[in-house]
């Protein structure tokens, strides 16, 4: 079944990969097995093969110790020119990624993938410049030689006794487009290494006498072919999956591999990624947290491990609890691993033995699942576990011990004293109360100041209560008894006690975690707004981490800003804002303690939705290191994703908001096209019919028919005419198409034109008009509110009773103009009144009436608004409705002197 | 002129509304001759000069307006716009540049018969030398030039000397569209062309004198956003 499902998956990811390498650019290795064999050598040569085909190729960078014969291919190329970059009073020449960036080549050449860059560049190893240049879609030629590759740096240390620190995750060599293998047979490079045709650096020469010894460069190019072997052999399959071949694919496998600070697990990790790698399997590396207090050396050494987990391709886990192999095998199982990669540990033989060790559990647990154990590097265990015992007593604080001796002082005054009191108090009273002490030091101060009263308490008891008095010398056998099963008692005490401080901190831990989890995701379900989103998140981090904390969020072209009055002061800084950006780009962690850009104030973290990065969280300790252990990262990420998710719900809130509004401009769309294509449609079909009729059978025809016919036509055209002006109309008003033109005007002279424009509908009413003689001028644009009164009017002819009185009245409200329709008709209802001024709102004809479109009184609505006035419906005392515009007038009308102008006398 | 029948040319892109015009006009005994476009016209009225023209304001070619202009250069004959309802501004502009009347799409045929009529009256008496009648009578409004006398039911008006050349102006085209910038120009000369109120206003003391009910005018009519006509009939 899961096998199945597995091949469902496959052209998908088959397809997403290919998608991936079609916009990313290529990476082309020249892979050698040692220095000396010529790989940037062929990497020019290569280069300038293709320059000559008229691709556009650049050197990025091609280390400086070449060879005349190298050198003089650089000559005519086009090359960038070095970065220099002052580190501590050298000024060292570095690629720069910026410049090849900014220039674009088709093809860009940068020596050496595994150098490491100096301090201050951007990102610490060369292989994320190339990562970056692949990214943006240039392609690139690059050398390596095999030591480099991580997962076999181990094995070549072995074969040649020399530590390589320079290396690249194999996933980079993995993912190459192709790897051209430059050979040379090992007597040869012997010979031309004789003849200094090597470079060899001068603080390395004696390292590289002792490693250019044939067996050595033997091994080394049997590894290198082998890497290249194993890489073709990937590739065959692929291409035989590709071309859909049979089952080559069957790997549902799962590795977990067990991480700690020991430096066997280094190598353990290299194992587990060749298997992996190997299997074709994916691999999981877990360290189990369990509570004890570790130094920072050690836990250095632990997030260097997993560090190194992460680099090889594993996805890095931390577990917390207080059984190491039981949280092992269960995470192994809720996941379906089905291979456990364990190191074995340097216990004593005689710990095995009880079967205390992590390994023996884990192989008693594992069940269904395949174990392997790896043998770590021989040390004497004797050795080191008397080194572990003095490293271990010496981290424990010497306040602590202290205090051991204090209470175990302390214990003996209060025994010596009930003994004086009360002399013939048997002994057990005294060893009870040194229970007491051991118990007390254990919880307080942990196992080792629990394990030093213990000794103690049994040697005083001995000196000070044991007879002969004053003396470690013991009469009675007896008493070695009391004092073994004392000790015993004594250390089990401690040692129950010491693990119960352990669980403690370790869920005061947990709880801490979940904690500011919890009071982080509470706080930002509780807000709305992205930028109170952020705020929100923003102190709060900077609350429970005592850090400065910023979020930056992208504007709409994808460039980050930090949001505005935020407290840290690094936001303003734009090279911390460019490392932000870079975060935000890649989607990876970076800033100070991270691998790219480590000399920025601040870490950043993705803020990483189930879409894509959001937004940017950025955090500056004073503390140093306060984010280094994967633990803080995890959590960090945990918190980030937490605010990625809220940011990103917020903003789909913020769209659904949008999509209803854009559902509601679609329903008016579609009801003013429902409406549009109704009212226009009948009187359309009216015409077609009276006209066809007319056309095809006009002789036929009555004159009393024919003329019935001719009037609907003109009536309907004049019906379909308004319509179309109209939804003309109230679309430019709507669309600030149509501007307001005020001017001037006597009003009886707007209310005469409308009322001489209505003249035929209004036929048959008595229309009286309403206007004060002293009403001053007015200011407005004449042509729109003669649409208002007009619109008003029509309204009258069609909704109230044929033969019903109009008045049209206007006077001043204060400042305010009101002009008035009011009429003897029916009136509106409540609802109506509520809707009435709504586009296609259409009221209940008047008997005989005709329906308008329903777009009248949204045009006046548009018009007074246009006005900064408001139109309105009220009911009319003694029956009808009144409409009533109101437009704001604030200047006072121009004086207009009499007889003004000379030529009008002269006449 | 071998034809006592008038001849029109109809300027207008879109081919049904040319075929309706050339219906109703040829059956009222006007010769009609149609353009589609500007530079077309153009030739024909320079061919055989109509003695009327309707124009289309929005034409494929050439902008209504130049054609005006052009028109304007060498001829008199009267010049009726063709536009749609809420481009005033289009309106005046015509009226300015020389056209004598417009026509809001859509109209009727009667309407266009009766502005066309208006047109070539006034050409005619524009033709005839000023040769212009000394009373103009429309409704119960008397206008005696001679005389310099108004007279509303045969009872005389007094009115102010801008009021009475306002009134002769109008009186002088009745019928035809005088836009807002040709009467200030005319009244008060140019200096005052952009005063509009003031033409408002003494039209509104003219009405009080001149109609029943100013706010329901029957003689001074008012062509929102474009100027003022006086009845004719």
């Amino acid at each position: 079944m899961t096998d199945q499902q597995s091949h469902l998956d496959e052209p998908l990811e088959q397809i997403r990969q290919q998608v991936q390498a079609s916009r990313r650019g290529r990476l082309k290795i020249f892979f050698g097995y040692a220095a000396g064999v010529g790989k940037t050598y062929s990497m020019l040569e290569a280069a300038r093969a293709q320059a000559a085909a008229g691709a556009a190729i650049v050197l990025g960078y091609v280390e400086p110790h070449a060879r005349p014969e190298t050198e003089a291919m650089t000559l005519d190329m086009e090359t960038l020119p070095p970065k220099l970059i002052e580190h501590r009073g050298i000024t060292i020449k570095e690629f720069d990624l910026d410049a090849a960036l900014a220039r674009k080549p088709a093809i860009l050449v940068a020596d050496e993938l595994a150098h490491t860059n100096a301090p201050t560049s951007r990102h610490a190893k060369r292989w994320q410049d190339v990562e970056e240049l692949l990214e943006a879609g240039i392609n690139v030629y690059s050398t390596l030689n095999v030591q480099h590759v991580e997962s076999l740096n181990d094995i070549v240390t072995q074969i040649s006794g020399i530590q390589v620190r320079e290396t690249i995750p194999d996933s980079v060599f993995d993912q190459a487009e192709s790897i051209e293998l430059v050979d040379l047979p090992p007597e040869e490079l012997l010979q031309r290494f004789r003849e200094g045709k090597v470079y060899v650096p001068a603080q390395a020469e004696s390292a590289m006498q002792r490693f250019f010894k044939l067996p050595n460069l033997i091994a080394l190019r049997e590894l290198a072919l082998r890497r290249v072997a194993d890489r073709v052999n990937v590739q065959v399959q692929a291409a035989r999956h590709d071309a859909g071949g049979t089952q080559v694919w069957a790997t549902s496998e799962r590795l977990l591999v067990c991480v700690g600070p020991s430096p066997t697990s280094a190598r353990v990790i290299r194992i587990a990624k060749r298997m992996a790698s190997a299997l074709r399997a994916v691999w999981i590396a877990a360290h189990v947290d369990t509570g004890s207090v570790m130094d920072d050396a050690t836990q250095q050494k632990l997030t260097r491990n997993l560090n190194l987990a992460e680099q090889l391709g594993a996805e890095t886990v931390t577990l917390s609890g207080q059984d190491v192999a039981d949280e092992i095998v269960k995470y192994a199982h809720a996941r379906n691993v089905t291979k456990i990669v364990i190191g074995k540990t340097g216990l004593p033989r005689w710990r095995e033995m009880i079967g205390r060790s992590v390994v023996n559990q884990v192989l008693h647990r594992s069940g269904d699942i395949d174990v392997y154990v790896i043998r770590g590097r021989e040390e004497p265990t004797g050795h080191a576990s008397s080194r572990q015992l003095l490293r271990a007593a010496a981290r424990v604080n010497r306040v602590q011990l202290a205090m051991a001796v204090v209470v175990a002082a302390a214990c003996t005054g209060v025994a010596g004293l009930m003994r004086g009191l009360w002399p013939h108090l048997s002994e057990a009273n005294q060893v009870m109360l040194y229970f007491l002490g051991i118990a007390f030091v254990a919880v307080r101060y942990g196992r080792w100041p629990g394990v030093l009263v213990s000794i103690l308490s049994v040697l005083a008891f001995d000196f000070f209560f044991v007879p002969p008095y004053m003396t470690f010398a013991v009469h009675d056998t007896q008493y070695f008894i009391t004092f073994c099963v004392m000790l015993v008692i004594s250390l089990l005490i401690s040692g129950l006690a010491s693990r119960i401080r352990r669980q403690a901190n370790l869920s005061r831990q947990r709880e801490r975690r979940t904690e500011a989890l919890y009071r982080l995701s509470r706080k930002l379900a509780g807000t709305a707004g992205t930028h109170q989103l952020v705020a929100a998140a923003e102190t709060e981090l900077a609350e429970s981490y005592a850090s400065e904390v910023a979020v930056f969020l992208p504007d709409k072209s994808g460039y980050l800003k930090a949001t505005a009055g935020g407290p840290a002061s690094f936001t303003a800084d734009d090279r911390e804002l460019a490392v932000a950006q870079w975060c935000f780009d890649h989607g990876q962690f970076a800033g100070a303690g991270t691998d790219t850009l480590p000399n920025a104030h601040a870490l950043y973290v993705p803020l990483a939705s189930p879409h894509g990065t959001v937004g940017v969280l950025a955090l500056r300790s004073l503390e140093l290191g306060r984010f280094d252990p994967p633990q803080q990262r995890q959590l960090l990420q945990t918190l980030a994703s937490q605010i990625a998710l809220a940011i990103e719900r917020d903003s789909l809130a913020e769209q659904a908001q949008k999509v209803l509004v854009q559902a509601e401009t679609e329903r008016l769309r579609s009801s003013l096209l429902s409406s549009v294509s109704h009212d226009l449609r009948t009187p359309l079909a009216v015409i077609a019919g009276a006209s066809s009729s007319l056309a095809e059978e006009g002789q036929s025809l009555s004159d009393a028919t024919r003329r019935e016919l001719l009037q609907t036509i003109v009536e309907e055209s004049s019906r379909l005419a308004l319509l179309v002006d109209n939804l003309l109309h109230i679309t430019r008003i709507e669309s600030g198409a149509v501007e307001v033109n005020r001017q001037w005007y006597p009003l009886e002279e707007i209310v005469g034109s409308a009322l001489e424009r209505t003249k035929k509908s209004l036929a048959g009413r008595q229309v009286k008009t309403h206007l004060p003689s002293d009403l001053p001028l007015v200011k407005l644009d004449g042509v729109l509110i003669e649409q208002v009164l007009i619109n008003l009017l029509e309204n009258v002819a069609k909704y109230t009773p044929a033969g019903s009185e109009v008045d049209v009245l206007t006077h001043m409200d204060g400042s305010d103009l009101l002009l008035e329709v009011a009429d003897r008709g029916p009136g509106l209802s409540d609802a109506e009144r509520q809707r009435v001024f709504d586009k296609f709102y259409r009221g209940a004809a008047a008997a005989g009436g005709q329906r308008g479109a329903g777009l009248g009184l949204a045009i006046c609505r548009a018009i007074a608004t246009a006005h900064g006035g408001r139109i309105w419906q009220e009911d009319r005392p003694g029956g009808g409705a009144r409409f009533i515009l109101s437009i704001p007038q604030g200047e006072t009308p121009p004086a207009v002197d009499g007889e003004i102008a000379p030529e009008a006398r002269t006449d | 002129m071998a034809s006592t029948r008038p001849n029109i040319l109809v300027i207008e892109d879109d081919p049904p509304i040319r075929r309706f015009l050339r219906a109703s006009l040829s059956s009222h005994d006007f010769d009609v001759q149609e353009a589609p476009g500007g530079k077309e016209a153009l030739k024909l009225a320079t061919q055989q000069p109509p003695d009327l023209v309707i124009l289309d304001l929005g034409l494929p070619d050439v902008d209504g307006l130049e054609v005006i202009r052009q028109l304007r250069q060498w001829a008199t004959m009267p010049i009726i716009i063709v536009s749609a309802r809420g481009q005033e501004k289009d309106k005046v502009a015509a009226l300015d540049a020389g056209a004598d009347d417009y026509l809001t799409k859509p109209f009727g045929v009667g309407e266009l018969l009766a502005r066309i009529r208006v047109a070539l009256r006034h050409a005619v008496t524009l033709a005839a030398g000023r040769g212009e009648s000394s009373q103009f009578r429309v409704g119960q409004l008397h206008v005696d030039l001679a005389a310099r006398r108004v007279l509303v039911a045969e009872a005389e008006v007094h009115l102010t000397p801008i009021e009475y050349k306002l009134l002769t102006t109008l009186a002088h085209y009745a019928g035809k569209v005088l836009t807002h910038r040709f009467l200030l120009k005319e009244v008060w000369g140019p200096t005052y062309s952009d005063q509009t109120h003031y033409l408002r206003i003494f039209m509104a003391n003219l009405r009080r004198k001149i109609e029943s009910d100013p706010a329901r005018p029957r003689y001074l009519l008012t062509e929102q956003g474009v100027g003022y006509r006086l009845a004719e009939e």
